[in-house]
């Protein structure tokens, strides 16, 4: 299995936030200043620790929505209704507030312009941010690698990124959207759950050998992942990632 | 203020306004950077494997006289127990009293004389994770096949899957098929990708270098 071990020792650093961006919303980006940035590959992470003035800490694992671009580092974070630390990143942090990140993380879950394609990329909800940095990726590098994304949705309001990708389509790559529960009048592509009949209208056959990498919660990446290898797609061209990063 | 030059490894950084939703949980069980779920995430690299149970056995190879193997049905005749375990998962979920069935690794070894001091689990999918022999016997790991009183579902690693709990969960193989004993001390599938090779929560050990 090729990969790439960090020897590289991870440590925390100060991350200044200099902007942030209203995706939906309970969805933000927050882009950060890291000094000294070491890079990263689309797909890759970073974990994001706060610190209480009482000492206690919480941390978090974010997927890394930017290509790589000197000091500046991208999250997409959804606000979870429960959660602990997306609130206080969503809700509470400002311009020129540092909080501590360190990474860059993983090295499965990737993709470089060398890496080729055909891609396929298959995003459930917030699980496109890391599909995003493949494609940032793609553009930034002027590189045309067949690229195909297929982004399920509940609804129209919940699709985030969508002028962007707009833009970036044509030179090889295509968006196909789905909205599973509401769908705005007119609406002219899928309104469903992503099915076997949806992915082998979407990518291309078990013969031009692409590359999958899906994310999005479980149900979703079981089901993408299990229709694809029905289809006959190589179980080690599907990489899956559900909700934050891997392990465990 | 002039802020002076500090390692934030050795400081932290007090996050404005940041108060932590603490948990009833006993802070002591609770790994540094974890948070208590209730929940159980599925986190895998690929998709899920199905091995029918004809087709399954678990075998231990490598360095030992006579490699041994176990089809489901004698794998189920073992004597297994009960084991209540907190789990730990390197994307920062912890999770408390866990109750799983399985098998000792202790019991699958006995009669078995190796000079191996390293194991590789693989599994169903190609995967695998690599520790110091030491730390799956002597009643610390167990190949089990049910979850809180049922079978143990494909998603979390049915039919059968290791359970290593005192190292990050990554360490706990899932659809495991074997163990190969080795002298030398192979980093696995993650360990190969940026993670750390021995995995100790308590040390938060996550990324190589850690």
């Amino acid at each position: 299995m090729a990969g790439t071990a960090l020897l590289r020792r991870l440590t925390w650093q100060l991350a200044e936030l200099v902007e942030v961006v209203v995706e939906a919303p309970r969805v933000k980006t927050l882009v950060f200043d890291v000094p000294g940035w070491p890079g990263h590959r689309a797909g890759q992470h970073v974990d994001v620790r706060l610190t209480a003035e009482d000492g206690y800490q919480a941390e978090r694992s974010y997927s890394i929505a930017s290509a790589p671009d000197s000091t500046r580092v991208a999250l997409t974070v959804q606000r979870l209704e429960d959660g602990e630390v997306s609130p206080y990143l969503t809700d509470e942090l400002r311009p020129d507030d540092k909080i501590e990140l360190r990474g860059p993380i993983g090295g499965y879950f990737v993709w470089e312009p060398s890496d080729g394609g055909p891609l396929t990329l298959v995003a459930g909800g917030s699980g496109i941010v890391p599909l995003m940095a493949m494609i940032r990726t793609r553009a930034a590098a002027g590189n045309d690698t067949e690229t195909r994304l297929l982004y399920s949705a509940r609804s129209e309001d919940d699709l985030i990124y969508r002028d962007e990708l707009e833009a970036l389509s044509g030179n090889g790559l295509t968006v196909a959207y789905t909205l599973t529960d509401l769908q705005p009048p007119g609406w002219t592509s899928y309104a469903r759950r992503v099915d076997p009949e949806m992915l082998a209208e979407v990518a291309p056959g078990p013969t031009e050998q692409p590359c999958f990498f899906t994310c999005g919660p479980t149900p979703f990446v079981e089901a993408v992942a299990e229709a694809l290898v029905r289809l006959g797609h190589e179980a080690r061209a599907i990489k899956t990632e559900r909700f934050g990063p891997s392990g465990g | 203020m002039p802020r002076r030059e500090v390692d934030p490894e050795r400081t932290t950084h007090v996050s404005r306004g940041f108060r932590g939703r603490r948990t009833d949980a006993d802070p002591a069980r609770v790994p540094p950077g974890q948070y208590v779920t209730r929940d159980f995430p599925v986190l895998s690299a690929g998709p899920t494997p199905h091995t029918s149970l004809e087709l399954w056995d678990f075998s231990i190879i490598g360095e030992l006289g006579e490699p041994r193997s176990w089809s489901w049905e004698e794998f189920r005749a073992l004597p297994s127990e009960e084991i209540t375990r907190d789990i730990h998962c390197v994307t920062k979920w912890s999770k408390l009293d866990t109750v799983w069935q399985g098998v000792s690794v202790d019991t699958l070894f006995a009669g078995i004389e190796t000079s191996a001091e390293y194991v590789t689990q693989y599994s169903d999918g190609g995967y695998t994770t690599n520790l110091p022999l030491e730390d799956i016997t002597g009643g610390k790991a167990w190949v089990v096949f049910a979850y809180g009183g049922q079978p143990l579902a494909p998603e979390h690693g049915g039919p059968a899957r290791m359970l290593v709990p005192h190292h990050y969960f990554w360490k706990s193989a899932k659809w495991v098929r074997g163990l190969r004993l080795q002298s030398t001390d192979e980093p696995g599938f993650w360990e190969t990708n940026g993670y750390h090779h021995y995995g100790n929560p308590w040390q938060e050990q996550r990324y190589s270098g850690d």
